[in-house]
């Protein structure tokens, strides 16, 4: 992370709550990805050593994705109403080579959630959803009788697929916090510089601050 | 079982199938003839004896047929079914064990994910090896005729293992010897086709002109195979599968193209993600930025 301006303010972006969830989410997500591609793909079957075994993360596999899909719950509340899609997205949309090179000044004021992340707090909240019924369907410890076996042959094609395009989100995730130096620490402290505020979700910023002079004292940000 | 030493394995779950080309030698065969079957289960008490298993007392559910399904502890299974011919009009009962077909394209194989899980021998028995399995059910779901079954604690997959470990040595499965009436023969696959062949000119000769061998080619062929009265209609043995084959969902799941572009995509954007960084990244924070967030934050603008 790039020093900060000495004189830059810090802005609350997420709470307690939500950074708890979200580090859980994370944290199953990687260890779903690894213990799911040992099984999709026998040259990666040595991934299993990292849990302990073929057995041990066949068996951990599914209890990771109920925590996951816990956690993942716990950040829908919190996110749903700043991912309802707002007018200027589309704007937004049709300008995304400005969006992809930093050129924000072409792009219209953006709330909490930039468009592309709304794209990927639903498309995420899909995937799971269809993660979690495949999942369970291919469940054999406890639904090896639940479901037909032509079903769960399906099951097991939509979970492994399913599983793919979320991995191919989670990769374009990890790479724009990367890309926009100041936004990991939203998530680590909760908090980020005014001027990442400015820069990338001006009119979360001026929410924020309107907020805060309506209700002086109060530092919770907008959700 | 573990994969005995004194047979070559062929195929490998999860591994490089490179040595598939090797052609069988000795292939081996079982043959059940289903009309001379009497379902006295002397085959499945050897079964049980010969691996060692123990299948917990049940329930009588109305029928000879005990355990009414296969179990972890139960490889194979007689099964009952009662049916009027509409061209005699007389009752037939029909009688037919139940167990791995060991198939030549075995379906539990191309879906285990644990390396040497499931090996494939030269002579075309399919085995399971235990120690290398991590109890996921993929094997069920692969198979075409509804065959392994999965232990509870540890989790680990069982079928019939053609008695691989006697055939190492020699001898025939133990139904085999069991049998009281020869229904179930084993030997080299050649023996057991003109074996079958002159089953079935007896069979034909008293009247079953559907009388058939089972060996379906949807599996490139069985190394479990029936002589058939009514060939014609597998179905009335207990759901026996007229066209068995792997499903086309496993082939897809399962396939070169379905790995190879989940591969590359996960690559391409791992690549893209790097080279967009380099390109046009990162995007930073100006100190205009911070100026202009004071402005607003001090209520300047
Ligand atoms: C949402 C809850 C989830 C449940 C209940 C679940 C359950 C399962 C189960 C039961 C299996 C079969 C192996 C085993 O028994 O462990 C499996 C395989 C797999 N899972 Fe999940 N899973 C979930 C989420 C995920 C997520 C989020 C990912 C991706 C990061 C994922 C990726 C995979 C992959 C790649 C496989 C292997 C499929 C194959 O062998 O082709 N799963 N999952
Ligand atoms: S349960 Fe079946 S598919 Fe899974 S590892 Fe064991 S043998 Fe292979």
């Amino acid at each position: 992370m790039p020093a900060e301006p000495l004189d830059a303010v810090e802005v609350k972006r997420h709470t307690l709550d939500v950074r708890i969830a979200h580090w859980i989410v994370a944290l199953c997500f990687i260890l779903l990805g690894l213990s799911g591609l040992a099984l999709f793909y026998p040259p990666f079957f040595f991934l299993t050593a990292l849990f302990g075994g073929g057995e041990t993360a066949r068996l951990l596999h599914p209890w990771l994705g109920i925590v996951l899909v816990a956690g993942y719950l716990w950040l829908f509340v919190r996110f749903v109403s700043a991912s309802v899609p707002a007018p200027e997205d589309m704007t937004w949309m049709l300008r995304l080579g400005d969006a992809m090179s930093g050129r924000e000044e072409n792009l219209p004021e953006i709330g909490k959630f930039n468009p592309g992340q709304k794209l990927y707090f639903w498309g995420m909240a899909i995937l799971i959803l269809v993660l979690l019924a495949s999942g369970i369907i291919i469940w054999n410890a406890y639904f090896a009788t639940a479901t037909s076996i032509p079903t769960q042959r399906i099951g097991l094609l939509v979970h492994s697929i399913a599983a793919i395009l979320a991995i191919l989100g989670f990769i374009v995730h990890v790479h724009m916090v990367t890309w926009e130096p100041g936004t990991l620490r939203a998530m680590v402290r909760g908090s980020v510089t005014g001027g990442w505020g400015w820069k990338h979700h001006r009119k979360w910023l001026r929410g924020v601050v309107a907020g805060k002079r309506a209700k002086p004292g109060t530092s919770a940000p907008a959700e | 079982m573990g994969a005995a030493r004194t047979m070559t394995v062929v195929r490998s779950s999860a591994t490089s199938s490179a040595n598939a080309a090797v052609s069988f030698r000795d292939e081996v065969v079982k043959l059940i003839d289903v009309s001379k079957c009497i379902g006295c289960k002397a085959c499945q008490a050897a079964c049980i004896e010969w691996n060692d298993t123990v299948q917990p007392i049940g329930y009588f559910t109305g029928s000879y047929q005990n355990p009414p399904d296969l179990t972890p502890h139960m490889f194979t299974l007689m099964r009952f079914n009662e049916w009027v011919n509409p061209k005699s009009g007389e009752l037939e009962w029909l009688i037919r064990k139940d167990g791995c077909m060991h198939c030549a394209e075995p379906g539990c194989l191309a879906a285990c994910p644990a390396p040497g899980a499931i090996v494939q021998y030269e002579n075309g028995i399919v085995d399971f090896v235990q120690e290398n399995c991590i109890g996921c059910g993929y094997c069920v779901k692969g198979c075409p005729f509804d065959i392994p079954r999965i232990s509870a604690m540890p989790a680990k997959a069982y079928k019939c293992t053609l008695c691989s470990d006697r055939v190492a040595v020699g001898d025939g499965p133990a139904c085999a010897k069991a049998c009281p009436t020869e229904a179930i023969v084993f030997g080299t696959k050649q023996e057991m086709l003109h074996h079958a062949a002159g089953r079935l000119i007896d069979l034909k000769s008293r009247g079953f002109a559907e009388a058939g061998l089972y060996n379906p080619g949807g599996v490139k062929g069985t190394h479990v195979m029936y002589v058939l009265p009514h060939a014609d209609q597998p179905e009335l043995y207990s759901n026996l599968p007229a066209n068995p084959r792997i499903s086309p969902w496993v082939k897809i799941w399962k396939g070169a193209a379905t790995k190879y572009a989940s591969l590359a995509a996960m690559a391409a954007f791992i690549v893209g993600a790097v080279v967009h960084h380099v390109a046009s990244g990162p995007n930073q924070v100006s100190d205009k930025d911070e100026e202009e967030a004071r402005k607003l934050i001090e209520g300047r603008r």
